[in-house]
């Protein structure tokens, strides 16, 4: 829980990672460079007193983790979104052991989602109806540039992901996180492309499709399709960061989405260990759109809470203190039919 | 022969086509060697993992611009530090194309993944312009009669027309300014709508290069010095 100038706010950070980078698990060249572009994205937008060392950076431990989220950050409650990363990390990149032991360590403050990958046929969808068992999945990361053998990505539309999605939704696995972002495969279509996501979220009503780093860089093409997509929702990660460096850039992010999507379908996400929760909760907190851009309306309170945290709790039936709610309302309608 | 300077505005030619600038005023220009006829050239990008068709675009985009320069002889265009850089270096050396290049993985050509890009560019620099014209007191419904004769001269605008003939659109001062891709007129009632849609492009295409620049710079300190500001961009 955060509180400042006498509001509370309910905060769910819904991207967090425990991953381990160390040279010791790093398979290749390739897993060296992945965290390095990691590390500089984190000391490209961080504030200069949030900026890690690097040794730091390989690896945290569940220690830190619950440190700098829960003690330090204000996060009430956080979800594991793990990227597997088999070609590039010896033992994965998220560590699923550890992330699920810390998970059941605090059933109350952490998620475990978990991840598959289409690409395994019928061994990969068994692997699939065990994991949502013995993790009692309620979502799962989808990194679709994973690299595969010869091949450099998937993507959601793939008859084998279709497959995948069915069992998801037989096995109450209704949270679908999607990398969509800076990232490196597949390579002819090119590896921004969020079409996949508008075919998937309309076949499959019942699932909740979130476009992590909301399709940054192609954030038009992301807003167009949630907004003829009632479950297609904006996970800020990566986003939020810009709030340091590129305020205004944030400005227009942050309107963008609250005009294409609306304000229940935006969630909060540190994409801990890339930036910790802490200052950028202050900040969002703190943030207003500028006044002289008048194209968007200014940020209220009440639309704070539901992206600080609300809306994630809603989507995992997480409780949320009744002090921390907000009155109960109609649902906003969509801003373009 | 060919000298430095002629060498250095051929590269300026060479555009990201995501961020819509050239690669000499984003720093993407890691050295360029000039050896009698020979000219070598290294390119860096803000990461590992920047998407390879991208980056085979523009290492084989500077190689053709180097190319038919006259009297250049060897052109040896090198990418520098990126996750395929062996694979593309090869192809770029071979001349292999990018099907060549990248096998299987590309079946198709670049040709509209270039083309997808133009359209955005020019999307984004008619909201520039007329955003500006909004800013200036222009009404909203307004826009629909602004033809191109109408804008205010400037950087602004002629970023607009230079991306309007590109896509081969007219650029008579008849020409009205708010138009689709095929340089089509949008219904009246559709104007607040299409001006919005044209706003997130201009804001992703504005982000990135943010971005790509900022990481450059993080990645190659020394790269700052190479980067120029962002020159025709208003909003």
């Amino acid at each position: 829980m955060y509180t400042k100038d006498g509001e509370s706010y309910f905060i769910v950070d819904a991207h967090i990672a425990l991953w381990d980078a160390r040279p010791e698990n790093q398979r290749n060249i390739h897993g060296k460079q992945f965290i390095d572009c990691f590390y500089d994205y984190h000391r490209n937008l961080s504030p200069e007193s949030e900026v890690w060392p690097y040794e730091d950076y390989l690896y945290q431990g569940g220690a830190r983790l619950m440190k700098d989220l829960f003690e330090d950050g204000y996060v009430d409650h956080a979800i594991f979104q793990p990227a597997h990363l088999g070609a590039f990390y010896e033992r994965g990149f998220g560590q699923t052991e550890e992330a699920f032991a810390l998970a059941q360590a605090h059933p109350d403050k952490l998620t475990y989602n978990h991840f598959w990958d289409p690409r395994f046929e019928q061994a990969g969808l068994d692997q699939l109806r065990r994991d949502a068992e013995r993790f009692g999945l309620k979502g799962v990361k989808l990194y679709t540039a994973e690299w595969h053998g010869d091949s450099r990505g998937y993507k959601l539309d793939d008859s084998w992901s279709y497959k995948y999605l069915e069992a998801a939704q037989e096995l109450g696995i209704r949270n679908i996180h999607v990398h969509k972002g800076p990232t490196i495969r597949p390579l002819d279509r090119d590896a921004f492309d969020v079409a996949d996501i508008d075919k998937v979220a309309t076949d499959f009503p019942d699932l909740n499709f979130v476009v992590e780093h909301c399709g940054l860089p192609r954030l038009e093409d992301f807003c167009w399709i949630a907004t003829q997509e009632p479950n297609v929702h904006a996970g800020l990660a990566v986003a939020i960061p810009f709030i340091h460096t590129r305020p205004r850039y944030f400005a227009q992010i942050i309107g963008e989405l609250l005009y294409w999507l609306d304000e229940n379908r935006i969630q909060f996400s540190s994409d801990y260990a890339l930036w910790t929760p802490r200052w950028l909760v202050e900040r969002f907190v703190d943030f207003q759109i500028p006044e002289d851009m008048t194209e968007y309306a200014p940020l209220t309170t009440a639309q704070k809470k539901k992206i600080l945290g609300l809306n994630a709790a809603a989507m995992y039936d997480i409780p949320v203190p009744a002090e921390l709610q907000l009155p109960r309302e109609e649902p906003q309608a969509v801003a373009v039919a | 022969m060919v000298t430095e300077a002629q060498a250095r505005r051929a590269l300026d030619t060479v555009i990201d086509p995501e961020l819509d600038e050239p690669i000499t005023d984003l720093g993407f220009v890691r050295s360029l060697e000039v050896s009698g006829a020979a000219v070598t050239v290294h390119l860096r990008l803000p990461t590992s993992f920047c998407s390879p068709n991208f980056a085979y675009l523009m290492a084989s985009d500077a190689k053709d611009a180097l190319s038919v320069l006259p009297g250049v002889g060897e052109v040896a265009v090198f990418l520098d530090d990126h996750h395929d850089s062996d694979l593309i270096n090869r192809g770029l050396a071979a001349d292999a194309g990018y099907r060549g290049t990248f096998g299987h993985e590309a079946e198709e050509s670049l040709a509209e993944l270039r083309a997808t890009f133009r359209r955005k560019a020019h999307t984004a620099a008619m909201e520039r312009v007329l955003t500006a014209m909004l800013r200036a007191g222009l009404p909203e419904d307004g826009l629909h009669d602004v033809v191109l004769g109408d804008l205010p001269p400037g950087p602004a605008t002629a970023a607009l027309l230079r991306r309007r003939e590109v896509l081969g659109l007219s650029i008579e001062r008849s020409a009205y300014a708010l138009v689709d891709d095929d340089g089509n007129r949008y219904p009246r009632e559709e104007v607040p709508l299409r001006l919005r849609f044209a706003r997130s492009i201009r804001i992703s295409i504005d982000g990135n290069a943010h971005f790509c620049r900022g990481l450059l710079r993080t990645r190659y300190p020394e790269s700052a010095a190479d980067q120029s500001p962002v020159k025709e961009k208003v909003s």
